[in-house]
């Protein structure tokens, strides 16, 4: 008897035989699309129709290749050849091109470190599989990890595999992956729930979006996963409003989805069942944080409330829920498939696995990349990312977004790890990195976010609220150069208060980015004090 | 049927104490008659857990935890009263009153103002912060009361009474951060409300001279309180 | 809001739903949403207030926002935002009086590897300079 996860696969083979010899890949991620993907996909497909070329030639809309820098992006597939800076003007050549040489003035090159030192295991289908086509991503391996947790392991065996891979929380906390879910899995009640936290908060960062964008059945497959391993039938998707693009993809998936049986009552004819909703944020850096994003899933102001008690304990409606990030539920499939121990092989002692970061700043590769942890910032920047586009030297990295911190060029050859990073005085953060050169006053970075911190606060708690406030006062009068010794003491003060005393995450964080500079660049804000004695005496 | 809770015995400043399960370090301070001030918190109302003066140091835990929402456990040794939290304590005070208007001198709740006397009894006696000067209006459509969100700390003291015992949900928070401010319906002049019964119960539980009865000179307002453990037992009795 | 089921708890659903029929929340809909969920009307009027993606004021014809994500104000985005005020003499969070076009920023669409990002109309100006968003802007007000 066939189960229905190989009539699924049979089904996707069937799609296979009609695939032809070749394939042209166009990048359809919001990068790409804003440089007029679509119609460069449009573009080919009319092309190969006039050169009459459709039986050996299909035109497959993917996610992100990453190289946004370089966008739009076409490649020509099993050659694997990559196309830059596309323009519908090149449709003809490109179609000529297939199968005989490759157009020398559109090449990109692929033995470049950008490519070559990467290790893609979220990204293994970014740019490979078509996001809108379940077929696809079952052909490239899809739900069979979800087929095996269902058929093959009890859901304790599943929690086992995902403790044995060392995951942790990718959203920036790096909080044990398998100890959340052996915890959400103890809980006693009827009703459990499992929430990916998909709203993108932090400025300058895009991974779950290309996540989504690119491999939406991915992170279905993960949460179906993980609710059958801590026993949930309900799970949400807390999306931005922002990402109309993920959005759209994301729907289509679950529709797909459920159609297959892959969602549903009865999944796989397992006997468990398991639902998908979308709730779409509105706006608020503040919902990230998981007691205010249950507050906002429930039709409420994103307002955080203390822990305990924890969300695995008292969560959505006050029922045990597991909270994870895109970028942890895309990882959840392949330890699954490939266990946990091969997972616990790539990266470093107390940080196991790849991290996926967005290059963006003074760099020029900017775009999605995928490293092994450890990795040292120096690769990353430097050799990944070719170093700042003038090649003028890097003054600093900020990593974390607002609850992060700018980590020197001296530092440049520490490696990528959660421990590393905090000893800085940032944090792993959800993957931004912004690259930035002399041209940025770390004084004004610092206001920068602080005055995002300021507009961000719910207003619930006083430190946060009326301290970011006075905060980004201080950092301007510093930046304008009327501030006084006494001001920065103040200001100093103010961190530690903020810091210590804040109801939730983003008042604990916010002083981070005035600590970093201050840590490192503290020449930088005293330049721009001005002296109360001096000015009396001088007076 | 009989009712069970567990004894967890603690120490708080030194002190041993014995506590029930469901009670949390403010409650047990309380029963022993140290004080550990608060501003948000109010007896027979939802915790916040929100102006975080309540915070207290516990021996082996990193972080500062607000005592209004954390309860007693075995073994815990608590501290209310360390030079940094009282320092802490200062400096959310002065966040305060510079976020504000607090001239307590020309205040109808002057001399009973829970702000104004936990200022006293920490000994803020500056605000080191420039004022933020925010634009912030005054409501006094209503016929019997006025609001002045000038002197408004947020608490939230009379959003929560309002839903929670009056259930009647007049009172909400528009905006976020600094600009978040304390609305009547859809920001409508609260004399004009549909839905205010007039109950009185947000002035009575507001802590400063934010809300009060009309027709009171400098100093004379006093709020009575008193009816709101004896409301909230009741409702927890028809539950 | 029937496909919600009338709950309390898709309040933000609801919301949404309104802003894309009406292009923003007045305070009949805010009303009818409060009857129809049974939420009291200063919770809706809280909600809608505390999430910046809901607006209480009509939008122009035509929005523009412009992203300030630090990748975006690393690559000095501001620019953008003067030339903007410059030419149209609307500042962010205004529509120009002939409700033409609206002005807003925005933090991070998640374009950062096309710093500095805007979005015109629904349509991502990456890379954007002064002289692309003239003509972007151009195109769509018709000069």
């Amino acid at each position: 008897m066939t189960t229905i996860y190989e009539e699924l696969q049979e089904q996707a083979n069937a799609e296979l035989q009609k695939r032809h010899t070749h394939c042209v890949r166009v990048c359809m991620a919001a990068g790409c699309l804003s440089h007029h993907g679509d119609t460069i996909k449009k573009a080919l497909e009319a092309e190969i129709e006039a050169q009459g070329c459709q039986d050996d030639v299909t035109i497959k809309g993917v996610g992100c290749m990453g190289l946004c820098a370089a966008g739009p992006l076409v490649s020509v597939e099993p050659e694997g050849i990559l196309y830059e800076k596309v323009t519908v003007e090149d449709a003809a050549d490109i179609v000529k091109s297939v199968g005989n040489k490759p157009l020398k003035r559109l090449q990109c090159a692929t033995n470049v470190p950008f490519f070559k030192r990467q290790v893609k295991i979220v990204l293994e289908n970014s740019g490979v599989v078509d996001p809108e086509s379940l077929e696809d991503y079952i052909l490239a391996g899809g739900y069979a990890a979800l087929d095996k947790a269902l058929t093959d392991m009890s859901p304790a065996e599943v929690i086992d595999e995902v403790v044995i891979s060392g995951l942790r929380g990718r959203g920036g906390g790096g909080y044990p992956t398998g100890l959340k879910w052996s915890t959400v899995a103890k809980a006693i009640s009827d009703t459990k729930y499992v929430i990916c936290n998909a709203d993108e908060g932090d400025p300058g960062a895009f991974m779950d979006r290309s996540v989504l964008e690119s491999d939406p059945h991915r992170v279905i497959e993960g949460m179906a996963i993980a609710a059958y391993a801590v026993g949930a039938e309900q799970a949400y998707v807390y999306l931005r409003a922002e990402y109309p693009l993920a959005i759209q993809r994301l729907k289509m998936a679950i529709r797909q989805a459920k159609r297959s049986g892959l969602l549903g009552d009865n999944i796989l004819g397992s006997g468990v069942n398991f639902n998908v909703d979308i709730r779409l944020g509105a706006g608020a850096f503040v919902c990230g944080e998981e007691t205010a994003l249950m507050a906002s899933i429930e039709g409420k102001r994103g307002m955080p409330r203390p822990r305990p008690p924890y969300p695995a304990d008292h969560g959505l409606w006050g029922e045990p829920t597991l909270i994870n990030n895109v970028e942890t539920f895309a990882n959840v499939a392949p330890i699954i498939r490939n266990g946990g121990a091969w997972y616990a092989g790539i990266g470093t002692k107390e940080s196991k696995g790849t991290k996926v970061f967005a290059l963006a700043g003074q760099i020029k590769n900017t775009g999605l990349i995928e490293v092994p942890m450890g990795i040292s910032l120096n690769e990353i920047v430097n050799e990944i990312g070719g170093g700042t586009p003038d090649g003028s030297q890097i003054k600093a990295i900020q990593t974390g977004g607002p609850s992060g911190g700018c980590i020197p060029n001296q530092y440049i050859e520490t490696p990528v790890d959660y421990e590393s990073l905090s000893e800085l005085g940032s944090i792993m953060g959800s993957g931004g990195m912004i690259v930035m050169d002399s041209s940025s006053s770390m004084v004004e970075v610092a206001r920068y976010f602080m005055e995002f911190c300021k507009t961000e606060s719910c207003g619930k708690c006083i430190p946060c609220r009326v301290g970011t406030a006075q905060m980004y006062n201080l950092l301007d009068k510093i930046a304008t150069g009327k501030a006084t010794s006494a001001d920065l003491e103040l200001l100093e003060q103010l961190c530690d208060l903020v810091k210590n005393t804040s109801l939730c995450g983003l008042g604990q964080s916010a002083p981070n980015p005035v600590l970093s500079t201050l840590r490192y660049f503290r020449e930088e804000y005293l330049t721009k004090i001005v002296d109360a004695t001096d000015k009396q005496s001088g007076s | 049927m009989a009712r069970r809770s567990r004894i967890k015995t603690l120490k708080i400043d030194g002190r041993d104490v014995g506590a029930h399960e469901d009670q949390t370090i403010l409650q047990l301070a309380r029963e022993n008659n140290i004080t550990i001030p608060t501003l948000c918190h109010i007896e027979g109302l939802s915790v916040p857990g929100a102006c975080r003066l309540c915070l207290v140091e516990v021996k082996g835990w990193r972080k500062l935890v607000p005592a209004c929402a954390t309860y007693a456990d075995e073994g815990m040794e608590v501290f209310t009263d360390s030079e940094r939290l009282r320092s802490y304590r200062r400096m959310i005070l002065e966040l305060l009153f510079s976020e504000g208007n607090h001239v307590c001198a020309v205040c109808v709740s002057n001399g009973h103002c829970e702000l104004q006397s936990l200022a006293q009894h920490l000994g803020m006696d500056h605000v080191r912060y420039p004022n933020l000067q925010p634009v912030r209006l005054v409501d006094m459509t209503h016929s019997r009361f006025t609001l002045d969100r000038n002197r408004c700390i947020l608490c939230l003291r009379c959003v929560r009474v309002c839903d929670e015992i009056e259930g009647a949900h007049t009172w909400d928070v528009k905006g976020r951060g600094v600009d978040a401010r304390v609305i009547s319906d859809l920001d409508t002049p609260w004399g004009e409300s549909p839905t205010c019964t007039t109950c009185g119960k947000c002035v009575n539980v507001c802590p400063v001279g934010a809300l009060v009865e009309k027709g009171r000179a400098v100093g004379e307002m006093v709020k009575r309180q008193e009816f709101l453990p004896y409301l909230s037992s009741m409702r927890e009795v028809k539950r | 809001m029937r496909r919600n089921g009338y709950r309390p708890d898709a309040l933000i659903e609801t919301l949404h739903t309104a802003q894309e029929a009406f292009g923003y929340l007045d305070d009949e809909t805010l009303l009818f949403v409060s009857h129809a969920l049974r939420v009291a009307p200063s919770q809706v009027y809280g909600v809608a207030t505390f999430y910046h993606f809901f607006n209480l004021k009509p939008q122009g014809e035509h929005v523009c926002s412009v992203c300030l994500g630090t990748a975006c104000y690393i690559k000095k985005a501001q620019k953008l935002l003067d030339f903007i005020e410059e030419t149209y003499g609307v500042v962010p969070g205004n529509t120009t009086e002939d409700r033409k076009l609206s002005v807003l920023t925005v933090r991070c669409v998640g374009a950062c590897g096309l710093a500095p990002a805007a979005v015109v109309d629904g349509e991502v100006v990456g890379n954007a300079t002064v002289d692309s968003l003239r003509e972007r802007l151009e195109g769509v007000l018709g000069k």
